[in-house]
């Protein structure tokens, strides 16, 4: 049966076919997602294909949406820290730890060196968590299967070591508002510190796997290349902006938490190419056990939370079985929420995938009026459009593993 | 002992020798997909599969060395792919989907017909001994039967990718039939060279792989070289050709899991993907097979050592050597020691390389290989004329 569908643009298409008919092959459209292995998630792209060359991509998101700002509105500040977990679920520690200090932030609240030692350390550890997981993932984009497997082994011994902190390996639920959920256990930053010591020369091997390998280069060098421009007015943050050669990074731009007084370089592409933001994510692993080494050496003693911030930081549980005010305190940061001042505040941190930034509204009390989140991979992936077209279908796959996306905290 | 043998009617030998090869082959070419599970574990330091076992087995002393090499999984895996439902998506070319597959495995078993694995002394009538190869089927044409043959596999991809009537297959189904065609061109130029030399003037005027191991088995020094020292660049060129006509990373495009999702065999499931599955092993043995024979001297264990010389200063001491059976499984055992070894070579290449993109394939394969084996093929028949005329007792 013939159909009579008119679409909008019908003549416009009937137009150019007519002009060169004997160049006009049909174009098919392919939908790569949600389900597909190379879009880590359930990112959708929405491909339209001549032969195999991309002629437009559409990227189709929303498949993970929770609701998470909304939610936030209906619980404390404290409650949402698992939420945090979700965001970036590769590294829930570094949202937990830039969650806090934006919430700290609107209470105007400084927590001790010690408190922010730690969150240096477990925000870093989080970065080599996720970078390790992205470059495993980038392999297995690209076809090299084993690297992916080498970089889970080390996967397994920072889960290790956050289990020992945290009592959970993947979500972490570290932080509190003003402070932590408990110290660091006796001994950890001994761990910690030999685990830096043996990670180095085996990111060596399994970068030398790929960073000289010739079929890598050809499928990473010149493919979706990022101009320093582009990354900026895209709002590209993180390794994929700094692989295109913008020196930006909010440790050194907008220290926090600490971040001032370690010494790291920033490690800056020149061509903005994969090969290029899989190099920065490399050294940036190499500075982050910098800096996690800097930590350890000068481990501050002292309080491990803002031990002024009582109608904020829950007191300890000895204290609350055996005082009054504690009790009083505990049972009305429970119920009610950290208590908080009227205000706007944003936030925002260098986490693994980019600058995770929190808007966070309050109307006093303790359970936040507006909560918007910054989802930097829901940034990262608004050039996918420009940088897709024009590539092959495997370039695609080689692009969005080298933008390193994490769905969770794209669709939040 | 085994004359018996020789009186039934050879109708019957041969489809008693065919089937026996295939029952070797095809749980062979199984075998290898539980080798790829325990090599690529070794590689990325891991133990692999290792867990299952029979409970009816398990009191038996010692079966966990087998368990613990996976073999009980093979034969899970088998049992599942043979039994379990086998679906036929709907909008497929149901006749089509139903035949790629089998399209697969023909070529795959067939080409061993032409592959001898061995040879042993038959004594004829007249009481001298002659080499005889262990092959099905000892033609002429050879190579180029294998050839002939193996080239067909390349359709029951196209038809794969074809009757899924599902995009990623099809794309699967595209790549597969540009990348096996294209390099089927320098696969043969690379092993011109060979025949060149055996063929050279006053030769017999063979394509037999049979004669191919025998000229690798003569004495002298060139006598007894392989091929691989004569011919290093046929040998490259013919290997990494192998490489892309058996699927393999970084050549297995129509497959990239990674964009195509499943490539060819996306739709395929259960017994029907499984026989995509043991096709492709099958390939790869029997090509390594070939490029054992056609380099690395077939059943001869070292250059300028051959198997016949051996086994006839061995009968010396202990006559039962150069008996046909026990020079016969020698000369097997030695041949899939070689190729198994190539086995692990496409394992280990597989789990280390990155995949090459579609269109670097292409160029690799038109703009290097082909322009390579056309110089060798050149230089060869120059060489080997050269030979002929200035240095012909060489």
């Amino acid at each position: 049966m013939p159909t009579d569908y008119a679409f909008p643009d019908s003549a416009a298409k009937a137009a150019a076919a007519t002009e060169a008919p004997e160049f006009q092959t049909e174009k098919m459209s392919l939908a790569m997602g949600p389900s597909h292995p190379s879009t880590h998630g359930v990112l959708r792209l929405s491909l339209e294909l001549d032969g195999e060359m991309v002629t437009k991509c559409d990227p189709v998101l929303g498949y993970l949406h929770r609701g998470d700002e909304k939610i936030a509105e209906n619980m404390t500040y404290n409650q949402f820290v698992p939420y945090t977990d979700r965001l970036d679920y590769l590294a829930p520690l570094a949202n937990n730890a830039a969650y806090a200090i934006a919430v700290e932030k609107l209470a105007n609240l400084t927590v001790p060196p010690r408190c922010q030692a730690i969150r240096v350390i477990t925000s870093e550890m989080a970065r080599i968590s996720a970078h390790l997981l992205g470059l495993g993932a980038y392999g297995i984009d690209v076809g090299a299967w084993s690297v992916f497997l080498y970089t889970f082994t080390e996967r397994e011994k920072l889960y290790k070591l956050f289990e020992e902190l945290t009592g959970a390996r993947f979500t972490t639920s570290y932080s509190r508002i003003g402070g932590l959920a408990r110290d660091v256990p006796e001994g950890w930053n001994a761990n910690v510190d030999a685990f830096c010591d043996q990670f180095l020369p085996i990111l060596e091997e399994i970068l030398k796997l790929l960073t000289r390998n010739k079929i890598f280069m050809d499928r990473t060098i010149g493919v979706g290349v990022i101009s320093k421009e582009d990354a900026i007015s895209y709002g590209l943050t993180g390794p994929n902006l700094r692989g295109s050669g913008v020196d930006f990074d909010l440790r050194k731009a907008k220290p926090y938490s600490g971040y001032e007084q370690h010494d790291f370089d920033i490690p800056v592409g020149s061509k903005g190419d994969c090969y290029d933001r899989y190099l920065c994510r490399g050294e940036e692993m190499r500075q982050s056990v910098r800096i996690i080494k800097q930590a350890i050496k000068t481990f501050p003693g002292g309080d491990w939370y803002a031990k002024d911030a009582v109608r904020i930081f829950a007191p300890r549980k000895d204290k609350v079985l055996t005082s009054m005010e504690e009790l009083i305190n505990n049972f009305m940061i429970v119920t009610e929420g950290p208590q908080m001042p009227a205000g706007e505040v944003y936030f925002e941190a260098e986490n693994p995938k980019g600058a995770l930034g929190f808007f966070i509204v309050s109307k006093g009390g303790g359970v936040p009026y507006r909560m918007k989140i910054r989802g930097p991979s829901f940034c990262n992936l608004s050039i996918l459009p420009k940088v897709c077209q024009g590539n092959l279908v495997s370039d695609v796959v080689s692009i969005l593993g080298s933008l390193d996306f994490v769905m969770g905290e794209c669709d939040r | 002992m085994f004359d018996f043998y020789f009186d039934l009617p050879l109708w019957f030998r041969l489809v008693l020798q065919g089937t026996i090869v295939i029952l070797v082959l095809f749980p062979l070419a199984a075998a290898c997909s539980m080798a790829e599970r325990k090599i690529s574990a070794w590689i990325q330091g891991r133990p692999g599969p290792n867990r299952t076992i029979p409970p009816f087995l398990a009191w038996i002393p010692g079966i966990n060395i087998i368990r613990n090499l996976g073999l009980f999984q093979l034969a899970a895996d088998g049992g599942k792919f043979t039994f379990k439902e086998d679906p036929v998506p709907g909008n497929v070319n149901k006749f089509y989907f139903i035949l790629a597959p089998i399209l697969a495995m023909i070529p795959a078993l067939s080409t061993i017909s032409f592959v001898p694995f061995g040879a042993y002394f038959k004594t004829l009538a007249d009481g001298t001994r002659e080499l005889t190869p262990i092959i099905l089927a000892n033609t002429d044409v050879g190579l180029l039967a294998v050839f002939a043959v193996s080239s067909l596999g390349v359709y029951a991809l196209i038809l794969a990718g074809w009757a899924s009537n599902s995009k990623y297959p099809f794309l699967g189904g595209v790549r597969a039939s540009a990348q096996l065609i294209s390099y089927e061109l320098s696969m043969t130029l690379s092993i011109l060279p060979i025949f060149l030399w055996i063929n050279a003037p006053g030769g017999e005027g063979t394509l037999s792989l049979f004669n191919v191991v025998q000229t690798q088995s003569q004495v002298g020094f060139l006598g007894g070289m392989w091929y691989i020292f004569l011919m290093p660049v046929s040998a490259l060129v013919f290997l990494v050709a192998l490489f892309a006509e058996t699927n393999r990373q970084p050549f297995d495009m129509p497959e990239s899991e990674s964009d195509l999702v499943g490539g060819f065999h996306t739709e395929y499931g259960a017994f029907k993907w499984s026989l995509f599955f043991v096709a492709e092993y099958a390939h790869m043995i029997v090509g390594s097979g070939i490029f054992c024979l056609l380099f690395l001297g077939g059943w001869n264990p070292l250059p300028w050592v051959s198997l016949a010389d051996l086994v006839n200063f061995g009968a010396g001491f202990l006559p039962i050597i150069a008996a046909p059976l026990v020079m016969g499984l020698l000369a097997i055992t030695l041949f899939l020691l070689k190729v198994g070894f190539f086995i692990f070579f496409f394992m280990w290449v597989r789990w280390t390389l990155p995949r090459f993109r579609y269109d670097q394939v292409m160029n690799l394969g038109w703009k290097k290989l082909l322009p390579l084996s056309i110089a060798n093929l050149i230089f060869y028949a120059v060489a080997i004329a050269v030979k002929d005329l200035y240095f012909p007792n060489l």
